[in-house]
């Protein structure tokens, strides 16, 4: 799937697709299994430094198997392995050599529905910092200032950041969970369908920091909104059973993809 | 194309394809009917061209609207979008047809039976069947979604431009001879000017097409043969 040739032509203004951006993941041949079930076949696809990818496909097409994958976070389950490599800086993650917790500080990840931890807004924040650096008190209010800003939060919060992080919105909660991750300083970001419990303004104060992220950060979301794909990524990649089907710029992919499947999972003729 | 998951959607697309083939069928008769009119001097046939174009505008307005909400409610990609916008298009192609063969109609009694010379007439409906050739072709090709089709139209367009220079420089002609010969003669230059504009639109549908199938757009540059800007008449003064 990897030598599927990028049509850049349709490329205008700047939120489209940029391929010349440095690959920051690169996966190759990867095969995931739950038990003896192959989820994932034989893919390979690359992922560019500061664009939006997003995932599309019906569900159980392995887009968050694919997602998962990134940090290793399927680990956790012994059922389920990886085969194949996926180059983060062109280091293979699957490597057991890899330090798990040194990568998912690198990956961050966001879920479909907000994880704030039983504790205060500052402690949600300053949690995963202090599990991975000893800051002194001082810089670690600015980190976690810093983080609430970019996560497009602080404004709302910075009043009363001892107040327990479960009190927050939905929308609120799912940002907070966004600037725990942006905290830990990652390269990437992961976010599984991030904005489907939200109601559409805290989805689109989501989608207006993916904007702002993606200056910083790699991402990769998971969505099944398939509007929300075509506004916030730069690049598109279509999912079914297991494989890639198709993988290119978002405005190609939803203008004129090439593939019959695409154009019948994106106008809503699947079945 | 399998249809939809919400068949409702098939519904919505399939009115704006049955409205702009409704729309196709009344452009087509009124150029054949407005040349005739014309040719014959059939002021009732003329007066019944000006009459069918309202519905001509009722459809396309129902066109626009139906796009609009189909936009709205079901955000439509991909091809669907394509057909959407291509519908849009079209409709308002149609609608221009339709009044420019209604402005043929119109000056068919302005003219009424004023002394009209036959090469000129017979050019005219020369004219105006290359440009319905085109027209049902053209309405063919979007029905059918027809790339190799619609190209073809968009090819052939030359030669009515070439035809429209040649009747140009004719009516120059007769308008030096005798200056009685102005008023009429300037109708039907309109007249050809008119049916070169209608071949101008199916140009335009033919675009549509081949975007609408292929989502890619012709290049800008269509072979052309209006050269009725560089023609001068030598009086020999």
């Amino acid at each position: 799937m990897s030598s599927i040739a990028l049509d850049t032509s349709s490329a205008i203004g700047k939120s489209t697709a940029n391929t010349a951006a440095p690959v920051r993941i690169a996966v190759r041949d990867l095969n995931f299994y739950y038990g003896d079930f192959r989820s994932l076949k034989d893919i390979s696809i690359d992922f560019y430094d500061r664009q939006v990818t997003a995932l599309i496909g019906p569900s159980g097409c392995g887009k968050s198997t694919l997602l998962r994958t990134f940090n290793r976070i399927y680990s956790l389950y012994p059922e389920q392995r990886a085969e194949g490599e996926i180059l983060l800086d062109g280091q293979n993650v699957l490597s057991p050599s890899i330090d798990v917790n040194e990568l998912r500080a690198r990956v961050g990840m966001v879920f479909q529905k907000p994880t704030p931890f039983p504790m205060s807004i500052y402690d949600n924040i300053a949690f995963g910092i202090r599990l991975y650096e000893n800051l002194p008190r001082s810089e670690l209010d600015g980190r976690v200032e810093e983080a609430l800003r970019k996560a497009a939060l602080w404004d709302e919060v910075k009043d009363k950041l001892r107040q327990s992080g479960m009190g927050l919105s939905g929308g609120q909660q799912q940002r907070l969970c966004i600037a725990r991750t942006i905290a830990q300083q990652p390269e990437v970001i992961l976010l599984d369908e991030p904005t489907s419990a939200l109601d559409p303004i805290s989805t689109g104060k989501i989608e207006e920091l993916i904007e702002h992220l993606r200056t910083e950060f790699t991402i990769v979301i998971v969505t099944h909104n398939m509007q929300q794909a075509a506004r916030i990524s730069q690049f598109t990649a279509f999912m079914y059973l297991g494989e890639l089907v198709e993988f290119g710029p978002t405005n190609k992919m939803f203008m004129t993809p090439t593939k019959k499947q695409t154009q019948d999972y994106i106008t809503g003729r699947f079945g | 194309m399998a249809e939809h998951i919400v068949s409702s959607y098939d519904n919505d697309l399939q009115g704006l394809r049955r409205r702009i083939t409704e729309m196709g069928g009344i452009a087509e008769k009124m150029l054949v009917d407005s040349i005739a009119a014309l040719v014959r001097h059939d002021k009732a046939l003329a007066q019944s061209v000006i009459a069918s174009d309202s519905r001509l505008d009722v459809l396309q307005r129902e066109v626009e609207e139906s796009a609009i909400l189909t936009i709205a409610r079901r955000q439509p990609l991909a091809v669907d979008l394509r057909e959407t916008i291509s519908a849009i298009r079209v409709s308002g192609d149609v609608e221009r047809i339709g009044d420019l063969a209604k402005n043929i109609a119109k000056r068919a009694l302005a003219i009424g039976e004023e002394f009209q010379p036959q090469k000129i007439v017979l050019g005219l409906q020369h004219m105006s069947d290359l440009v319905l050739g085109q027209l049902k072709d053209v309405l063919d090709a979007y029905t059918q979604q027809d790339t190799a089709k619609a190209v073809d139209v968009w090819k052939r367009d030359g030669a009515i431009d070439a035809l429209y220079t040649s009747l140009f420089r004719e009516l120059l002609t007769y308008m030096m001879e005798d200056p009685r010969n102005i008023s009429f003669c300037t109708h039907l230059l309109f007249c050809a000017k008119n049916i070169e504009r209608i071949g101008d639109h199916t140009t335009n549908i033919a675009e549509t097409v081949h975007y609408l199938v292929l989502g890619e757009n012709l290049a800008i540059d269509r072979p052309k043969n209006d050269r009725s800007i560089d023609a001068t008449v030598n009086t020999g003064a």
